[in-house]
């Protein structure tokens, strides 16, 4: 039984310009403890998907049209306020890019850490208060007592980021989603923050859903990893597969467009044209006019997620008819 | 290095911090870039790494007279820039010009692709008015955008085809070096491998000498024939770009190379990863002595006391670190 069970979530944008499809059928399914990784580029839907389970879209002009997301028997998409701040924040936390805009600046630290504890439980703010400081010295903030008076501006951005993942894993989360948690970062403070995400992991025994553009993240962090494209999932296999044995071309076309993956200097490969217009009806495959090996029957013919060995799945029709 | 086009004698760029408006009171000094010496060969990539608050794009800057230089001196073709005049040093810069990170910042949104190309031709002008449209034509097929766009606005192009643009913007002068500062950190991958093959097959083309600026490693390597590693306004190890990414020897640099998130579940679950504590400190009042010795894993009692200059390590590195030998 999973901890999170999303199924056939279409997130629309309905815009003066039409109607935007920024998620158009996603199902996947997350375990306890488990870290699954999800990567696309911008545009692609990664970050709406998970926005849609925690109920961060804003409606208008957003609009959930169909789909449901199973958590521990409740539905998150259609729940009572009442039920979904049973869950939110408290079983489910999130942390987000920017930790300087994800803070509020005009409070304290301290305020903004026990804050989802003085909401979920019954505890006095003393109690609050000790529990931030063990949090804050759990992801690495020396002297804790001090800087926890302080506000979010007199931090640095590593600093902050471990702010807002104190914050986030204070209530003891059974699921955290990350949203490019380390891309405003520096490399070494990213290495710092991505070692932090994964013994916090190991010590609260969560699942992670890590949101990233950067495949090398992916690839040391995460158990599983789905690719979306367009606001579909176009491959999801575990991490090893995924590298080693990709099916869909738009997997094995990222991969060939990283430079650290090929021969120094040589001319990268790269994917012509440019993501698809989403507010446009798309018959076919999402990646078809842009894939190398693309026929009519790509244009035309809906394709969906198969299964193609024990939790490999894609969505390229010429692959699953294994002509490619 | 035989017949450099440019070349950097211990550069230093220190901005004052100061309080007050009419009496000023100055509390002390941003030293950005700390003496920074380089040469740049003719035709040569030249990749400039660092974390964010190491100086790079001051540098940049620095080179393109953006900001004033506090001492030192650039010389371009054997001509000191710092010391001629604002109107001879901006003939000079000519031959020198800068792509920006952020493609929806750096160009006008007011103005047409024409108009943002034909502007430098006019000003400088190279080249008769009757004569402007072909050249923007032909700078834009240069690139590798249609001319037929030449009269659409920036905000009607993507990410990727407005650094296109910004590109065509730097070749118009027939520059002989280019200086990018983070020109594909803001493009998704499969974007930024389009503008990294641009720009090395316009180097190619056309001799261009590029110093390519970029927080991401692997990208660096890819485009640079030599690279050169700052941390806190100083270059600490400078090298051919596949020994020093490959063999790095200075300690910021191995942490710096190990930090790099490899695309190879394998890989990156095996190897051994230099987390280093802490943040750079700030340049307002570095460290004592050698400026990454705080978060420095061999750091002793003597990397405080003095600071280490950049010595030869073998025929084609140098490296700031005083304990190089023993570690």
């Amino acid at each position: 039984m999973s901890l999170l069970t999303v199924n056939d979530l279409r997130t629309y944008f309905h815009t003066r310009n039409g109607v935007y499809r920024a998620v158009d059928g996603v199902s996947f399914a997350v375990d306890r403890g488990e870290t699954l990784g999800i990567v696309g580029e911008s545009g692609s839907g990664k970050s709406v998907t998970c926005y849609s389970i925690m109920g961060l879209i804003p409606q208008p002009p957003g609009r959930i049209e169909s789909g449901t997301a199973m958590f521990d028997g409740v539905d998150l998409l259609h729940s009572t306020a009442a039920q979904s701040r049973q869950i939110r924040g408290k079983r489910v936390a999130m942390i987000f890019q920017d930790p300087m805009t994800s803070l509020n600046p005009y409070m304290r630290v301290s305020e903004q850490i026990i804050e989802p504890l003085l909401i979920h439980e019954k505890i006095s703010k003393t109690d609050a208060t000790r529990r931030a400081l063990e949090m804050l010295e759990a992801v690495g903030i020396n002297d804790p007592e001090k800087r926890m008076n302080l506000y979010p501006h007199e931090f640095s951005g590593g600093m902050r980021q471990r702010v807002m993942i104190a914050m986030a894993l204070i209530t003891k989360p059974e699921l955290l989603i990350a949203d490019e948690p380390t891309t405003a970062l520096d490399v070494t403070v990213q290495a710092q923050i991505l070692e932090l995400i994964r013994k916090m992991q190991k010590d609260l025994g969560m699942a992670v859903i890590f949101i990233t553009h950067d495949l090398g993240v992916v690839s040391g962090l995460c158990d599983r990893v789905q690719v979306m494209y367009a606001g579909r999932i176009v491959e999801t296999a575990d991490t090893r597969t995924l590298f080693y044995h990709p099916k869909h071309p738009y997997t094995r076309a990222l991969q060939r467009s990283i430079p650290s993956l090929q021969p120094k200097g040589s001319e990268l490969y790269t994917i012509r044209g440019l993501p698809p217009d989403l507010s446009k009806p798309l018959p076919g495959c999402p990646f078809a006019p842009r894939c190398e090996f693309a026929e009519d029957k790509c244009v035309n013919t809906a394709v969906q997620l198969a299964n193609v060995a024990p939790g490999h799945a894609h969505a390229c029709l010429r692959a699953q008819l294994g002509e490619i | 290095m035989s017949d450099p086009i440019l070349q950097l004698n211990d550069v230093k760029t220190h901005f004052p911090i100061t309080q007050g408006f009419i009496f000023k009171r100055k509390l002390g000094t941003v030293k950005a870039v700390d003496g920074v010496s380089l040469t740049l060969g003719r035709g040569e990539v030249l990749g400039l790494v660092g974390e964010s608050g190491c100086g790079k794009s001051t540098l940049a800057r620095t080179i393109m007279r953006l900001v004033p230089t506090t001492a030192g001196s650039v010389v371009l073709e054997g001509k000191n820039l710092t010391a001629t005049s604002a109107q001879s040093a901006r003939e000079l810069g000519r031959q020198m010009q800068m792509v920006f990170q952020d493609p929806y910042a750096s160009l006008n949104p007011r103005m047409t692709v024409y108009a943002t190309l034909a502007e430098p031709l006019l000003v400088h002008g190279l080249c008769p008015p009757a004569a402007v449209p072909s050249r923007v034509a032909e700078l834009m097929e240069v690139v590798g955008l249609a001319p037929r766009f030449m009269q659409k606005y920036p905000h009607e192009f993507s990410g990727g085809q407005r650094q296109r643009i910004a590109i065509a913007r730097a070749l118009a002068l027939e520059p002989k070096v280019i200086i990018a500062d983070e020109p594909v950190s803001a493009l998704d991958v499969s974007i930024q491998a389009q503008i990294l093959n641009l720009l090395a097959q316009l180097g190619r083309k056309m001799n261009l000498s590029l110093i390519f600026i970029a927080h991401d490693l692997s990208v660096v390597k890819h485009i640079s024939d030599r690279i050169a590693v700052m941390y806190l306004g100083k270059i600490v190890e400078l090298g051919p770009a596949t020994d020093v990414i490959e063999r790095p020897q200075h300690p910021y640099t191995r942490a710096l190379v190990s930090a790099i998130p490899t695309p190879n579940p394998d890989v990156e679950r095996s190897r051994q990863r230099i987390v280093l504590p802490g943040d750079p400190p700030s340049p307002v009042n570095p460290p004592k002595g050698c400026n990454f010795h705080p978060r420095c894993p061999y750091a002793q009692e003597k990397c405080k006391l003095t600071e280490p200059p950049l010595v030869a390590a073998d025929a084609t590195r140098t490296v700031a670190c005083i304990r190089l030998g023993e570690i």
